[in-house]
């Protein structure tokens, strides 16, 4: 079983759950997180039940399909297939950056701590860990590194030579 | 040269220290070898054919007396007391063991070096002029755009994990030292009309596999927004480069399928909504990191030296070392000068700790402390008074460094092969050894004149053969080492690919080969004063190929 972090802390049960087979054959009440077909198809019906939705987005998926969806959405998942996978990077910073996506942003997948400090750059704000991987041990990854040279989510600003904004983004 | 801030220093020491993190978790089996690869591959650590292999970074080819000694330090503790310059301009160690890597980047961060993302599938290290700031001819000195990318490429959080490797070239000169052509991206340093800096922006090109000459996508690109237009580059490619094959996922194969008008649609569709945003470069930021380089502080000398003069005369190896190793300067009295790595017999790039050492107080003697790493594989001194050269000369000579083969054909530029790499179809190092063997004679080498000369070991292309004069390929025939050769490939603003001359050759006929080319070349050319690539372009491929094969078919 994988473990979460979400806002820079060690989350104990997962709300999400993932929806096998149709929208059809949700129960009601429970918070579902839904593959991006699913809910273009269905969207109207998925926010009719009193239980909350989320997209899950895959690597190939394109977040712009979402830009109208911004407000209501309050978790949008990113699988990373792998850690070499970069595309849910990109993923991440336009669904901020360009669409003003303001809820969770969960990076899925078999992941270890060393993505995080990247994840959270690119407004990520909870992860899932591989089974194995010690995810107290991980919290301490989003510091990895002092200062950073770029603009991104974390950061607007690039060149006043600061250090990556605190524990207000992830 | 760059000096380091605290921030700079602060990012350097945190990532070793999180590379000791991880290298203990994959020793301690808390992290999978498919984990710890792609984390190992952006600290230089490769596993190749019989050790670790560590590429350390030198960022644009700069480095000074100070870190070349620590480089000769490492070489000796950690390594078996060489090390090898590669045609990226880096430098290799092909003995360390693993657990010590994280202290060799420790002894390297002290003195402001790294190993960050010198190999995996990110943005790598930018390939410059070596005679940037110094060359005559030069329109922008590029060396403050290439530590403004330095900094922008380096751990990006969105671009780490790209489908491959990502190489820039920037070129402040229209001579086009850096092979603009030939990259992932190349930047050419040109003025619009109301002379603001700016870039030409080619996309595309490469060697490997499938060797493409890039394609212009932008004509002028103001210097302002040189980062955000390569952040609308990289993250169209990051989306949409192929990552189901590894040999169709560089950049140019995205720019190939999609066609060069789409491919520019769409950088030029993702940069409007960067252009003019927080990442645009303001001239307070490109004057802060300008601020950082030092300048050498240049005597008022004249442009003739008597010395020089004299020295020229009487000494005749001298006199041709000055010939084929001494470049013009844009300051009266001074010279750059390639301290050649191609003796022969030894391999090319490779150098000693002890030469590094003795470099290093030359180049705190003669050049203000600093050097530069070549794609050629050589060492650049690159602001020496012209009266010092004979001093120098003296100098390189006592370290066995004073071959005077810049340009010519046993200049050969060459991969690591098989000796080292577990890639590799075929070895490329004694190939290298018995074509320098074969031009020993020294007039015979400078009658032939200006030859460049590549050798890969396989289709990745690290010895850039596609663009090498003459380009030697290591193919595999049946488990045998073969070598198909070809000609006519030129580097700089009209670069152009080599043709393959006809069926592969045995390694024990390679110098003959080359020696029937040079025949023909010789035979062919209309004066001493045409090159060798020149006639190739003049008569074209048939009559070295008829020469060639004549004696295979003996
Ligand atoms: S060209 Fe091939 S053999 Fe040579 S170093 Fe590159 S991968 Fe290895």
């Amino acid at each position: 079983m994988h473990s979460l972090i979400s806002k820079r802390a060690v989350v104990a049960g997962d709300p999400w759950v993932r929806l096998e087979g149709g929208a059809g054959d949700a129960p009601p009440a429970t918070d579902l997180l839904v593959p991006l077909r699913t809910w273009l198809d269905a969207r109207d019906r998925l926010l009719d039940r009193c239980g909350r939705v989320g997209v899950q987005l895959e690597p190939g998926d394109d977040p712009a399909l979402l830009a109208g969806d911004v407000e209501c959405l309050p978790l949008v998942a990113v699988h990373f297939p792998a850690l070499t996978d970069g595309r849910g990077f990109s993923i991440g910073r336009l669904l901020r950056e360009r669409h003003g996506y303001q809820g969770e942003l969960r990076a899925t997948g078999p992941l270890t701590r060393d993505a995080l400090f990247y994840l959270a750059r690119c407004g990520f704000d909870s992860f899932e860990l591989r089974e194995g991987e010690d995810p107290a041990a991980a919290l301490s990854e989003f510091d990895a590194f002092e200062a950073v040279y770029q603009g991104a989510v974390d950061r607007g600003a690039p060149f006043d030579r600061r250090a990556p904004a605190a524990a207000d983004a992830a | 040269m760059y000096q380091y801030d605290t921030i700079d220093r602060s990012l350097v020491r945190n990532r070793v220290d999180q590379f000791r993190r991880q290298t203990e978790r994959f020793l301690s089996g808390a992290l999978t070898e498919d984990e710890f690869r792609p984390l190992r591959l952006q600290n230089g650590l490769y596993v190749q054919r019989h050790a670790p292999m560590l590429r350390v970074a030198i960022p644009y080819g700069m480095l000074n007396a100070t870190q070349l000694r620590r480089l000769a330090h490492i070489a000796r503790t950690y390594d078996r007391g060489y090390g090898h310059f590669s045609t990226r301009q880096n430098i290799q160690f092909n003995w360390p063991a693993l657990a010590r890597v994280p202290d060799i980047l420790g002894e390297l961060a002290e003195v402001d070096m790294h190993a960050i993302q010198t190999s995996g599938n990110c943005i790598r290290n930018t390939t410059v002029d070596h005679l940037a700031g110094v060359a005559p001819d030069e329109v922008l000195n590029p060396l403050v755009y290439a530590e403004l990318i330095r900094q922008w490429s380096t751990l990006h959080p969105e671009f780490a994990f790209l489908p491959r490797k990502f190489k820039i070239a920037l070129s402040g000169s229209p001579e086009d030292r850096a092979a603009v052509m030939v990259h992932d991206i190349g930047l050419k340093a040109v003025f619009d009309y109301d002379g603001r800096p700016g870039f030409t922006v080619v996309v595309g090109g490469g060697l490997g596999r499938t060797p493409i000459i890039g394609h212009v996508v932008r004509e002028f690109l103001p210097a302002t927004h040189l980062l955000t237009y390569l952040d609308a580059i990289l993250r169209v490619y990051n989306l949409h480069g192929r990552r189901d094959n590894k040999y169709k996922a560089r950049i140019k194969i995205l720019v190939k399928e999609l066609g060069v008008a789409e491919f520019r649609r769409q950088v030029e569709h993702e940069w409007s909504f960067l252009e003019g945003g927080p990442g645009t470069l303001p001239p307070s930021e490109i004057a802060r990191v300008d601020a950082r380089f030092t300048r050498p502080a240049y005597r008022s000398l004249p442009q003739v030296s008597t010395g020089l003069e004299r020295h020229l005369r009487d000494d005749a190896a001298f006199a041709r070392w000055v010939a084929r190793n001494v470049h013009p300067h844009r300051m009266s009295g001074y010279a750059a000068v390639t301290i050649s790595l191609k003796k022969t017999g030894v391999p090319p790039g490779d150098i000693t700790a002890a030469q590094m050492d003795g470099v290093a107080d030359l180049a705190e003697r003669c050049s203000f402390g600093e050097l530069r790493v070549t794609h050629e594989q050589n060492l650049v001194l690159a602001d020496v008074e012209r009266d010092a050269l004979f001093r120098l000369w003296t100098g390189l000579t006592a370290l066995d460094l004073a071959a005077a083969n810049r340009g010519l054909i046993t200049n050969v530029i060459a991969c690591p092969g098989g000796d080292f790499c577990s890639l590799a179809n075929a070895v490329s190092i004694p190939v290298a050894a018995a074509i320098q063997q074969r031009f020993d004679d020294l007039d015979y080498l400078h009658d032939v004149g200006e030859v460049d000369l590549n050798i890969s070991g396989c289709m990745n292309s690290c010895g850039h053969h596609h663009v090498g004069h003459i380009g030697i390929l290591g193919v595999d025939k049946n488990g045998q080492e073969w070598y198909q050769i070809s000609i006519g490939g030129r580097q700089g603003p009209d670069a152009s690919l080599g043709k393959v001359i006809g069926p592969s050759f045995a390694r024990a006929d390679v110098p003959d080969v080359i020696e029937r080319l040079v025949e023909v070349y010789l035979r062919e050319r209309d004066s001493d004063a045409e090159r060798f690539i020149d006639t190739v372009q003049r008569v074209g491929v048939e009559p070295f190929k008829r020469n060639v094969y004549a004696l295979v078919d003996q």
